[in-house]
């Protein structure tokens, strides 16, 4: 029964929209963080989506959690402690307006994704009213 | 008179049969509204319907290994065709394309997701009032 495997489908698509909105909230969290354990500034962190054969459908899940590269926000800042000699304080890499349109983008997917789930199951329960 | 009663209710349960696949189609469409380099795929109903119901209606063999297998109705899948092994599954038209590569539109998906589900809904009701008219046959209207 192939409807039952949209559950499977959508379910997958909502725990890696959730995963993505994860991310998005621990980028927001640190966008001023200027340290970490590692000593540098906090990178900030972006998902990766892959398609997966699911049964005759094809679900989603995030293939890797990738750090961005880009180089990171030089702040002049010679009062605090993390300066260097010239005074400038390595600041975090997150970008919030990019990130604002991303938290808001997972959420709309993730609610088409529960949408899909209640389609799928009022289909279910309409069929199993059948012959009565 | 069951092969009769097969033939009474092959067309609304083949319907509903595709109808079901393509839901599936279209919710993995859905989902992966936001994967780069995913195409956004769809089955051509009304060629789909006539393929499946004249394959209902040819009775063919089904390919098996062994003496001893039961005829399998659902023949290996390879992602080109559906689980009966015979209906293409075809890539979307794109209509806006995105710099990741991904072909999903998501109003098209939305307005045939929806489309599907209340066609669904309305072979089952058609398939109901088939059983309602066969039921009252058999009573003879008592």
């Amino acid at each position: 029964m192939s409807l039952f495997n949209v559950f499977n489908v959508a379910g997958s698509a909502m725990s890696a929209q959730a995963q993505r909105l994860n991310t998005t909230a621990s980028n927001l969290a640190n966008a001023d963080s200027a340290t970490s354990a590692t000593g540098e500034a906090y990178r900030a962190k972006q998902v990766v989506f892959e398609a997966v054969p699911m049964d005759q459908g094809t679900g989603v899940k995030v293939r890797e959690v990738v750090e961005d590269a880009s180089p990171l926000k030089q702040v002049y800042d010679p009062k605090n402690p993390l300066a260097d000699d010239k005074g400038y304080v390595s600041m975090p890499n997150v970008n919030v307006v990019d990130e604002m349109v991303n938290m808001l983008s997972a959420s709309r997917s993730y609610q088409t994704n529960v949408e899909t789930m209640n389609a799928a199951k009022t289909m279910l329960l309409k069929t199993l009213t059948i012959g009565q | 008179m069951i092969g009769k009663l097969d033939e009474y209710l092959r067309f609304n349960e083949t319907a509903l049969s595709l109808r079901s696949q393509r839901q599936e189609l279209l919710a993995s469409n859905i989902a992966n509204a936001d994967t780069p380099n995913f195409k956004a795929r769809d089955i051509d109903f009304s060629s789909a319907l006539q393929g499946a119901l004249a394959r209902a209606t040819n009775n063919a063999p089904l390919a098996t290994t062994s003496g001893a297998h039961y005829p399998n109705a659902r023949a290996a899948a390879d992602g080109k065709t559906l689980a009966d092994g015979a209906t293409p599954v075809l890539y979307r038209t794109v209509t806006q394309g995105a710099v990741d590569g991904n072909t999903v539109d998501m109003d098209t998906e939305r307005t045939q997701f929806a489309d599907n589900a209340l066609r669904y809904e309305a072979g089952i009701t058609m398939l109901n009032q088939q059983i309602r008219n066969m039921l009252a046959a058999i009573q003879g209207g008592q």
